[in-house]
């Protein structure tokens, strides 16, 4: 298991920062649907931008992009630097 | 025969089903599902295969709605094919769903779809290594264009001759299960040996216009624009149409049906022509509005679009329980809320589609705009029409979000909102017909009888009992209208200006033609200076009130009835709009003569 110290959610991540998915939490529904939308353990996350008023994140993971609310993404842990 | 589609969201599957099989797709009612599917026939080698298509999903083994009835179909109905569909492009994610459909243990045959877009994404892809480690045929194919449909016939004939006899699948929750661990793996080692992706992504288009398109200052006031020039494109276009329909069915009605009818008792006349044939008139003017919508609905959603403009507005959506693309389709009720209704079906959860429904009818629309034009014009100066047309405009919104701050916690959305948001692609003029015209078919199909009943029985209201004036105060709708004053007296509504509400029930565009009937007045400029004389500026801006509020016309009610498949759904959205029209007529007309107006 990896420190929770180095771990931080997916919302603290910079608009053009990348970083590496660690762990995926949230109810069973929302991990097999972040799953089958590419976003897995292991996988390389990107965040293009963020919208205005605390909307949605917009993100790329291999070649998929995709929206998420930020109730949704703290459920995604984070490393910053690649593993 | 029968093949079940399957495939993701997004990967061209409706496309594809309708390439294939033709739009005259009927849609089915399922034993033990509670959705309609649509089901389709392919000539392979001269034998009729059954095509059904199953809704998109993302897992196989996911918790949504979607998901859970494309299982239940897999256990109770046997087919012979599945054929599984995946945009070729995200293969890195979506080939996952193959090793799923491996699980099954099914015959299944594996297409990938997009293929122009993966090779122009520098996307490679070994069939040959991927059919071998995935034990199905597999074919790269770009469904948007017409001429891959030979090859894919051929394969699905040779497929379905090696397929034996047709089967369900037995024990799917302990195949899916036993996968679940080594998913990732397997996904892992497929990818590295059949697929080579690019290092970077080469869609520098795509990046380009969102840097525009989805820019913090810029990109709401360029989704609002782009909003305001399809609905002037779409009404430019259709309100010509819809009257040349229009006069085209009157004309008929002239010239042929009434001299036809000429011997026939003048009740009979009267209910065949102004009933039933004015009926199926009224709905047929919807029909080019919708066609038109729907063009412009394939463009906004298949050019990827929509997603964006969800993307841009559901910080605020978001605190209503609605998301981004509610708030379009509300938009799009602005010109006539049924086919922002039919819309809807963009969405897959159920709360949140039905949670739109509500809002949706509170968008005011042409039909509405046009009474309530005509009305300001004969009662009001024309600085203070503009300003009581802008304060109808803002109750409208009001009302929207009322409705949808009220009603969250009812139909709430269970689903987590992660939308794709795909490469921007233009669909080809073909995809964007066949769409639009499955459409009006639809609406057509559905809306049809409960529309013409409702027509026919308000023309009986106003025409019975026998001999009286039609729309009279001896009338049953009359009559109607004086036993209702306890209820709408208090909100200015007197009983003439009652029949007008009953006609307007129906349509926002008859209005003014029952208008014509009470007051006795052809002339619409006469008819002004009769409502002028009859009724105060109080009165009148009550009626603009309920009538923006309350129910927008039948056709409406019908659409909600056919997308929710559920009477309390269609009886909440009646009586509630009926509820809040009344309220906010009270709160203006009591409150106007508290403050001596009136």
């Amino acid at each position: 298991m990896p420190q929770q110290s180095d771990t931080s959610p997916l919302s603290t991540l910079r608009p053009g920062e990348s970083a590496t998915i660690e762990s995926l939490g949230g109810d069973l529904g929302l991990m097999r649907r972040l799953k089958a939308l590419g976003l897995g353990r292991g996988q390389r996350i990107h965040l293009l931008r963020r919208a205005w008023m605390a909307g949605p994140l917009h993100v790329r993971v291999g070649m998929t992009e995709l929206m998420l609310r930020r109730v949704d993404a703290i459920h995604i842990r984070i490393t910053p630097r690649a593993a | 025969m029968t093949m079940a589609l399957v495939g993701m969201p997004n990967s061209g599957k409706s496309t594809f089903f309708n390439g294939l099989t033709g739009s005259h797709s009927p849609i089915g009612n399922w034993p033990g599902l509670t959705v309609e599917l649509h089901q389709g026939s392919v000539q392979l080698e001269g034998r009729s295969v059954q095509l059904i298509d199953l809704p998109g999903i993302y897992d196989l083994h996911g918790l949504s709605e979607d998901e859970a009835i494309v299982r239940r179909f897999l256990e109770t109905t046997p087919v012979d094919l599945l054929v599984l569909i995946i945009n070729a492009s995200q293969i890195d994610r979506q080939l996952r769903l193959a090793l799923q459909v491996q699980q099954l243990g099914l015959p299944a045959l594996l297409l990938l779809n997009m293929g122009d877009e993966a090779e122009r994404f520098g996307v490679r892809i070994n069939t040959e290594a991927l059919s071998q480690r995935l034990c199905m045929p597999v074919l790269l194919i770009s469904a948007k264009y017409s001429a891959c449909f030979k090859t894919v016939e051929l394969a699905l004939a040779a497929a379905l001759a090696k397929a034996g006899p047709p089967r369900r699948v037995e024990g799917l929750e302990e195949r899916l299960g036993a996968g679940e661990a080594a998913l990732e793996g397997r996904l892992a080692e497929l990818l590295n040996q059949c697929v080579q992706l690019p290092e970077r992504l080469r869609d520098q288009l795509t990046r380009r216009l969102d840097r525009l398109l989805l820019h913090p200052l810029l990109g709401l006031p360029l989704f609002f624009l782009a909003m305001f020039l399809m609905f002037q494109a779409i009404y430019a276009l259709g309100v010509p149409l819809q009257q040349l329909l229009g006069q085209l069915l009157n004309g008929f009605g002239t010239a042929v049906l009434t001299p036809l009818l000429a011997s026939a008792p003048a009740f009979v006349r009267g209910l065949l022509l102004e009933g039933l044939y004015q009926g199926i008139g009224t709905v047929a003017a919807f029909l080019p509005v919708i066609f038109l919508f729907f063009l412009a609905m394939a463009v906004v959603e298949d050019s990827g679009y929509l997603s964006r403009a969800a993307f841009l507005m559901d910080a605020l959506m978001e605190r209503l329980g609605l998301d981004g693309r509610s708030f379009v389709l509300s938009l799009m009720g602005f010109g006539c809320n049924v086919p922002a209704i039919l819309g809807t079906r963009v969405m897959r959860s159920k709360g949140l589609r039905i949670l739109t429904m509500l809002v949706i009818p509170f968008s005011l629309c042409s039909a509405r705009l046009n009474v309530f034009l005509f009305m300001t014009a004969a009662l009001f100066a024309p600085r203070q029409g503009a300003a009581v047309l802008f304060s109808l405009y803002l109750i409208s919104f009001l009302a929207a979000i009322l409705t949808a701050l009220i009603f969250k916690g009812q139909f709430p959305s269970r689903e987590p909102l992660l939308l794709e948001l795909p490469p921007y692609r233009f669909p080809t003029i073909k995809q964007m017909l066949v769409r639009s015209w499955t459409e009006v078919r639809h609406f057509w199909f559905w809306s049809r009888k409960f529309i013409i009943f409702g027509v026919v029985a308000v023309w009986l209201l106003n025409n019975l009992p026998w001999g009286v004036a039609p729309a009279s105060d001896q009338s049953l709708s009359g009559l109607l209208g004086s036993a209702l004053q306890p209820l709408l007296q208090p909100i200015g509504i007197n009983p003439k200006l009652t029949v007008a509400l009953v006609f307007g029930f129906i349509a926002k565009e008859i209005v003014l033609g029952g208008l014509a009937v009470i007051y006795n007045q052809a002339d619409m400029g006469q008819l002004g200076h009769a409502l002028a004389r009859d009724i105060s500026w109080t009165q009148a801006y009550s009626f603009m009130l309920f009538t923006l509020l309350y129910t927008p016309c039948l056709s409406t009610v019908a659409v909600i009835r056919s997308e929710s498949k559920r009477w309390g759904v269609t009886l909440l959205s009646v009586f509630w709009s009926l509820l809040l029209a009344w309220l906010v007529a009270f709160c203006f007309f009591q409150g106007s003569r508290l403050m001596g107006w009136a």
